[in-house]
């Protein structure tokens, strides 16, 4: 939503959706991630804060995106992504990676613990809180085949 | 920016029903002359611009020295759409086309099916208008529907391509047989709206091909100015009147609203935007100059439609009709678009049908105010346009300002407002002479006199 005019798509690039999910308006680093990702090659669709599963889903559809990338720094990510990936499923897209971090969980809970419970609600990775925008990106080029 | 030589003007609209003639004195800035003849549809429609052309000399009109012209004549400007995603393209697209004055008759999401190709064979609309991707995103869908319209698609009508540009070129070879007009993508990247391209080609598509095909090209050729559906015409006013003109200040932020006899348009110029700092405005970008038709909903040949919507209990209730006089009242206004009410009963219907029309129709054109309940407390989400501080109100429609006191009818339709964001307290402007789609077709040659004109017209009161 933020490339300038003059910036066409490029064929080539991967497509990242990304956004803050749910009711959650930290509003920073999802703009952090949007300069990052782009610096790495990426064409980003960032939705900005407050987006709703189905707004996700939409997006990657009509983009064509590669994989989605969803930001939750509240701590209720939990309850905002269950279901996201049986709706990718039911709008044609279910094979799409889907990326979640920030801190997805409230307070301090052992991280393979909350790793475990994403995965199993069909997230392809989640990250800990402090993850990087480069270790993202590492994943990101690995996961959609990106050469380095 | 008087001009001495041209001194009338000549307003055609070309409706399904009349064609209505409105004579303009440019230097008085005053109409002079008004007739309406039947529309035929068997014999060519200059055949009725002769006859009322005729009428106004016997008026004393001696002198025409420009013409222009609108149309809705044989159903208007029938578009089918098509997208990918029905929130992003496919909203996108419909959007582009209402304001381009088109009726969209049919909305495709996703792919199309040979059934919905089957429909477009059994009632071809007048364009097609094909989208689905971001520019780069994707193009499978776009391609498939190109491939199915070629295959299947027996009837021959203009295609509008507004999709992603990578597919473009592959899109203008599958449907080389529809000789496609190619424009630039009517959604470039995700929840950017860009109608304007798309509407210049509609335009063009409506000026050189259904034009023609509905006997104006005789008329068109007379002409001061492009030909343009009727809608548009509208729009132009009332975009005229809100923006001023030059040295001329407008009014502002503010709406229209027409209720005929088959639909009900809501016209909106304003952005809309939220206004307050913690509300978060979700969904694609709003046109500043919107409009919205609801096509099931008149006081006339789609009465029953508003009976539907607002409830028949509700319809008797307010109007103290029996369900015989209900249904025969219907039945009257179904059959004959130009019929007047006279009776006390008849008239307390077209109140009714007038009111529950405005309340419907206003509220399907504006924005709405969600409250979203967080763990933290409460957050506001608006989706669509805030038109709570627009501050004029607009009436036209035949039916609509015929009525005794339609303003009062908006001020109740406003009262019940739930989540939408409708005008608080809007002045009410009625279009007394029904002469607002006339003079918003002066607005594309003579703006100057147009707006002073307009201004004047709904300043009655
Ligand atoms: C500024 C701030 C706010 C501002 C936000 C202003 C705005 N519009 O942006 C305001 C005051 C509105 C706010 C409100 C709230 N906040 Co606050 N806020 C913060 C604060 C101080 C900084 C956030 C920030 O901008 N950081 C800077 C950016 C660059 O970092 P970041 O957001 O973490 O993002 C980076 C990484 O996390 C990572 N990342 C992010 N997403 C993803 C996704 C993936 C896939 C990956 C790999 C990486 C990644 O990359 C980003 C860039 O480097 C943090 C504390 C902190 N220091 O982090 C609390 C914090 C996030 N807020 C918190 C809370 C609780 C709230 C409230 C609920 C408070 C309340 N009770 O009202 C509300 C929630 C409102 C809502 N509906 O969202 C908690 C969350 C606790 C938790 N999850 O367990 C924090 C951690 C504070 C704390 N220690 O308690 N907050």
């Amino acid at each position: 939503m933020e490339t300038p005019a003059e910036e066409v798509a490029n064929v080539e690039k991967k497509t990242l959706v990304i956004g803050v999910i749910g009711a959650d308006v930290h509003a920073v680093g999802i703009r952090i991630l949007d300069y990052a990702f782009r610096d790495a090659g990426f064409e980003v669709v960032n939705l900005g804060v407050m987006v709703s599963q189905e707004e996700y889903i939409a997006a990657a559809v009509e983009t064509n995106a590669d994989a989605i990338v969803v930001s939750s720094l509240y701590g209720h990510g939990e309850l905002d992504v269950r279901g996201l990936r049986e709706k990718c499923i039911e709008a044609g897209i279910g094979d799409i990676p889907i990326y979640i971090g920030g801190n997805i969980v409230v307070g301090k809970q052992p991280f393979d613990t909350v790793e475990a419970r994403f995965l199993a609600m069909g997230m392809t990775r989640a990250f800990p809180p402090g993850t990087t925008p480069e270790t993202a990106i590492e994943y990101l080029k690995k996961d959609l085949g990106v050469e380095q | 920016m008087s001009n001495n030589l041209e001194t009338t003007a000549l307003l055609c609209d070309f409706g399904s029903t009349y064609t209505k003639l409105t004579v303009v004195d440019l230097d008085k800035e005053a109409i002079v002359a008004k007739t309406r003849v039947p529309t035929s549809i068997d014999t060519h429609l200059e055949d009725g611009l002769n006859a009322g052309e005729e009428e106004l000399r016997r008026q004393g009109v001696d002198r025409i020295d420009a013409r222009l012209a609108c149309s809705s004549a044989a159903g208007g400007l029938k578009m089918a759409v098509s997208g990918l995603m029905p929130e992003l393209t496919v909203e996108a697209a419909t959007r582009a086309a209402l304001g381009a004055g088109a009726k969209v008759w049919r909305v495709y999401s996703h792919e199309l099916t040979p059934s919905d190709v089957h429909e477009l064979n059994e009632s071809p609309p007048d364009i097609f208008l094909l989208t689905g991707g971001t520019d780069g995103g994707n193009k499978a869908n776009i391609l498939s529907n190109a491939r199915i319209l070629k295959s299947l698609l027996k009837r021959s009508f203009p295609i509008v391509v507004a999709g992603n540009r990578v597919a473009s070129a592959e899109i203008s070879e599958i449907l080389s047989d529809f000789s496609p007009v190619i424009c630039e993508n009517v959604m470039p990247r995700l929840g950017v709206l860009q109608v304007d391209a798309v509407q210049q080609a509609i335009r063009h598509v409506f000026l050189t091909h259904i034009v023609n095909a509905k006997g104006l090209d005789d008329v068109a050729a007379t002409l001061s100015a492009p030909l343009i559906p009727t809608p548009s015409a509208v729009l132009e006013g009332v975009s005229l009147l809100s923006k001023g003109h030059g040295e001329s200040a407008g009014l502002g932020d503010l709406m229209a609203v027409d209720v005929g006899g088959a639909t009900t348009d809501v016209y909106s110029i304003g952005s809309g935007l939220p206004s307050e700092a913690n509300i978060t405005q979700r969904g694609l970008p709003e046109p500043f100059a919107k409009r919205t038709v609801e096509g099931d909903i008149g006081m006339r040949h789609s009465c029953r439609g508003i009976v539907k919507v607002a409830g028949e209990e509700a319809v008797l209730s307010r109007t103290g009709l029996t369900d015989l006089e209900l249904e025969a009242g219907l039945d009257k206004r179904e059959e004959n678009a130009g019929w007047l009410a006279e009776s006390d009963k008849d008239k307390r219907l077209d109140d009714s049908l007038a009111y529950f029309a405005l309340k419907t129709a206003l509220k399907r054109h504006a924005g709405q105010l969600e409250t979203a309940y967080t763990p933290f407390g409460k957050t506001f989400i608006q989706t669509g346009k805030d038109l709570r501080p627009f501050s004029r109100m607009v009436l036209t429609g035949g039916p609509l300002v015929a009525l005794d006191d339609a303003p009062a009818l908006v001020g109740e339709a406003l009262a019940d407002r739930d989540q939408y964001l409708l005008p608080l307290a809007p002045r009410v402007l009625v279009d007394h002479n029904y002469v607002l789609s006339a003079l918003g077709l002066l607005a594309t040659w003579r703006p100057d006199v147009a707006l002073r004109m307009i201004l004047k017209e709904l300043s009655h009161e």
